[in-house]
């Protein structure tokens, strides 16, 4: 007999398995859009329903101007190690940028156009958020076509229904 | 360990049903493999996938990922998952016998 994965109720209702995850992407720095994209990608590639909900600088990762141009925030980001006055030298943020992005290639990271053309051929749901839409005066045509639709937080409620809401 | 039956011939396992001993798997397995999770049938593309998968497992010592599977064997992402819909390097792997390819992208 072989050994599945079989599902079973834990406590509160819960299952041993996850069918379905949603997450909200809601900054636009380069550290803030991969733990997303890479959430989205795993899961799709375990046979996880997945859907993506950009809001507010999360946008960028789906903006057609902006997508190819996302930053590593050097300036108020202790994680990286860097001195403040260091972070906010002229230049600094594109040279970190592109020192890392050169490093996620080497491990076959791809770049965020070509991520977030992956996922949607995974399909996985991408939606953008309509409050912070309105909020930048953005239309759906400055939005990449991979994206789905523009939909309200309640919208964004019933899609995730059932599974899980990550929040990034 | 355990152990699971395909074409009458009894084979290792790990807890999630993957191959522990490659060597052990024949292409006679794969159709009945493929039944258990949920695939009917195998067509030429579905082999296509399970044929690379192995050659991976063989010149690599690993399965490749879901990316390198888009990457280099041939079939598209988006056509990757029509033909295995809970995930392809995953049930690729199970269905052609190696383990689990371990990667994150």
């Amino acid at each position: 007999m072989t050994a599945e994965h079989t599902e079973s109720t834990g406590p509160a209702g819960t299952t041993g398995t996850i069918e379905k995850v949603s997450i909200i992407v809601s900054k636009g720095s380069l550290e803030g859009v991969y733990p997303a994209l890479i959430m989205a990608n795993g899961a799709r590639a375990e046979g996880i329903e997945a859907n993506l909900f950009f809001t507010f600088f999360g946008l960028d990762a789906i903006h057609k101007a902006r997508l190819e141009h996302i930053k590593l925030a050097t300036v108020g980001n202790p994680g990286l190690h860097l001195a403040t006055w260091a972070g906010g030298l002229p230049g600094m943020s594109s040279v970190m940028t592109h020192y890392l992005t050169h490093k996620m290639d080497k491990l076959d990271i791809p770049p965020i156009p070509e991520f977030i053309e992956m996922i949607a051929d995974t399909g996985a749901g991408l939606y953008a958020c309509k409050a912070s839409v309105d909020l930048f005066g953005l239309t759906k045509a400055d939005l990449v076509e991979q994206v789905k639709d523009i939909i309200t937080v309640g919208e964004f409620y019933e899609l995730a229904a059932g599974g899980q809401i990550i929040f990034t | 360990m355990p152990t699971a039956t395909y074409a009458d011939a009894v084979v290792a396992v790990n807890d999630e049903g993957f191959f522990t001993e490659p060597d052990e798997w024949t292409p006679d397995m794969a159709a009945e493999i493929a039944r258990q999770v949920g695939i009917d049938e195998l067509t030429d593309r579905h082999w296509q996938v399970i044929t690379f998968m192995r050659k991976e497992y063989t010149e690599k010592g690993t399965g490749p990922t879901v990316r390198v599977l888009g990457k280099t064997s041939g079939v598209s992402i988006k056509e990757l998952y029509q033909l295995f819909p809970k995930g392809p390097a995953k049930l690729a792997a199970k269905i052609a016998g190696i383990p689990k390819p371990r990667g994150c992208i």
